[in-house]
């Protein structure tokens, strides 16, 4: 906001312009960036379906294809809503919306950059849950107006799973709250200062990592995304709470989680991955200009990688395997680390002295770098079988 | 005493909240009471922020919207019908009710005019929730952890009748 401000305080505009033009021109920034974010998520969606499947995805469209989620949402927006006839017209309008603005909330607390972020709320971390409820009613709604079975069940379900995994997900920002004392988000990005060994993730090594794999799971079930994407499982309920949303509609309820899985990978890349620090401190800035935007969005973009892996890799969970995982898997595990790395906060509040900056994230990485390598391998060696096979 | 943009706030605030609140209690249909209930606690949500309470507003959004309003919603739907779109609440003993309402109604009102309120030096806090866990964790701990004993006896005892139910 000030950095508008400032920026266009120098066109010699009326005061009362240019703090409206301050508030109004993030917004709206915020909004296209979130509104067109989806093309470039779903193509990227399918074209990493295309790579795990051993299949091209789309290439007709545009050079690779690049253009085929621009012809899909035009295609979305042109046509027809349809309403079945029994549906509560109303309410079945009033759903998508509610997701929408739930999923869209989110990003105000977002930091981008030390002075880019919409606004820097001291509940912040508290403001992101409060406001991702929203969307739990929306769905409620959506499942209930559209009078069917199927839409109802998929509704309930998901509700059910929300409820249930916001609580690790909770239990985790509580902890990270813990160790930094404050719950804005631009305190927790400036307690990680000093580069990539000073990242949450590897504070108290391994816990926080256990930690952020705890919250990473949650949130997984929060968007509702495979493995955790029982409530629109189409093997079971058609299609879940959208079952009879079409065009526009469906296309804002596809926004909506495309949108959760990006806030969410956000707020988890500020919590426990230094949100816009560089890994190294001379990466910060270029030639003067702040780059927190882009390593913020290149963290949250990774893990939103890592989830359309999950989604591809993983089998989709049972309901009852679903409950079990959050109440007796995750939330004691979540529970446990609140007393130890809160009482670990008390004697050591730096973390441990030589381990977390040294042994830490060379171990994490490595880890993750060999299953992006063998992934790889594993793709080459099908394809390499597949043209055996057929000679 | 003239207009500010505050009040202008307050105003959309107070009408969202009293608005819904009449749907919620005179619509026909149980579920647009219920989803009618949404509005009503973000009504309040935004007041609270307007008096410069962010973290209470936030608060009643979690529990009342994520907590309570979800359950209320959960139970409307498991205990009745669930695709009866004819699931009405009558209106009975209107006018008892709205004597009874407007009753309590002028008491609160003469209440609110007659208390000589306690109004603190200066300004609101700007972050209120060092201070709010500073009373919680110091001078108001006993009945912080009274409350929290108290709940969680509570969801002892909700898990203990379901789970008789399912042994029975």
């Amino acid at each position: 906001m000030d950095l508008t401000a400032q920026l266009i305080g120098g066109l010699g505009l009326p005061p009362f312009l240019v703090a409206a033009l301050a508030g109004i021109l993030p917004a709206v920034l915020l909004i296209t960036f979130m509104a067109l974010g989806p093309i470039v998520y779903v193509y990227a969606e399918t074209k990493i379906a295309g790579f795990m499947q051993d299949r091209i995805g789309p290439k007709r469209v545009g050079p690779h294809g690049m253009l085929q989620t621009v012809a899909d949402a035009v295609k979305l927006l042109f046509k027809e809503a349809i309403f079945p006839a029994s549906a509560d017209k109303f309410l079945f309008t009033l759903a998508p919306c509610l997701v929408v603005v739930g999923a869209f909330l989110s990003f105000v607390v977002i930091p981008f950059g030390s002075r880019v972020q919409g606004a820097d709320l001291n509940i912040g971390v508290f403001y992101v849950v409060a406001v991702s409820s929203l969307s739990t009613v929306g769905l409620i709604m959506a499942g209930w107006a559209s009078n069917n079975k199927y839409a109802l069940f998929g509704a309930m379900r998901s509700a059910a799973q929300i409820v249930s995994y916001e609580i690790p997900a909770v239990m985790s920002l509580v902890v990270v709250v813990m160790m930094v004392g404050s719950l804005s988000l631009k305190d927790i990005v400036e307690a990680q200062q000093g580069g990539l060994p000073y990242w949450i993730v590897w504070r108290y090594f391994p816990l926080n990592v256990i930690l952020f794999l705890v919250f990473f799971t949650a949130t997984l079930a929060e968007c509702n995304r495979a493995p955790f994407d029982i409530p629109e499982a189409e093997s079971e309920l058609v299609a879940g709470f959208h079952t009879e949303y079409s065009g526009f509609f469906f296309a804002m309820f596809f926004m909506a989680e495309y949108t959760e899985m990006v806030v969410l990978s956000a707020v988890a890349s500020v919590l426990f991955f230094g949100g816009p620090l560089a890994p190294h401190m001379a990466l910060q800035t270029i030639g003067g200009v702040g780059l927190g935007p882009f390593w913020l969005i290149a963290k949250a973009w990774t893990l939103v990688f890592v989830m359309m892996w999950l989604r591809w890799t993983l089998p989709r969970l049972r309901v009852d395997q679903l409950m079990h995982v959050a109440w007796k898997v995750l939330l004691p595990i979540s529970l446990a680390l609140v007393v130890v790395i809160g009482g670990l906060t008390l004697v050591l509040p730096r973390g441990f002295p030589v381990v977390d900056r040294i042994v830490g994230w060379p171990i994490v990485l490595g880890i993750f770098a060999m299953l992006v390598v063998g992934v790889l391998r594993a793709v080459q060696w099908s394809r390499r079988r597949i043209q055996e096979m057929a000679a | 005493m003239h207009f500010t943009a505050s009040d202008g706030v307050f105003l959309a605030f107070a009408a969202i909240t009293v608005g819904s609140a009449v749907v919620v209690t005179l619509a026909r249909s149980l579920i647009y009471s219920a989803f009618a209930l949404l509005f009503t606690f973000f009504g309040v949500a935004g007041l609270y922020l307007l008096l410069g309470a962010d973290f209470i507003a936030a608060s009643q959004l979690l529990i009342y919207v994520g907590g309570i309003l979800v359950l209320l919603l959960f139970g409307v739907m498991l205990t009745h019908k669930l695709y009866d779109l004819d699931l009405k609440s009558e209106v009975t003993q209107f006018a008892p009710a709205a004597i009874v309402a407007a009753g309590l109604f002028v008491v609160l009102a003469v209440l609110g005019f007659r208390t000589t309120w306690k109004i603190g030096p200066g300004r609101a806090p700007s972050a209120t929730t060092d201070e709010i866990g500073h009373l919680f964790m110091g001078q108001y701990l006993l009945p912080f952890e009274a409350a929290s004993v108290l709940l969680l006896v509570a969801l002892i005892g909700a898990a203990m009748i379901v789970r008789r139910k399912k042994e029975a």
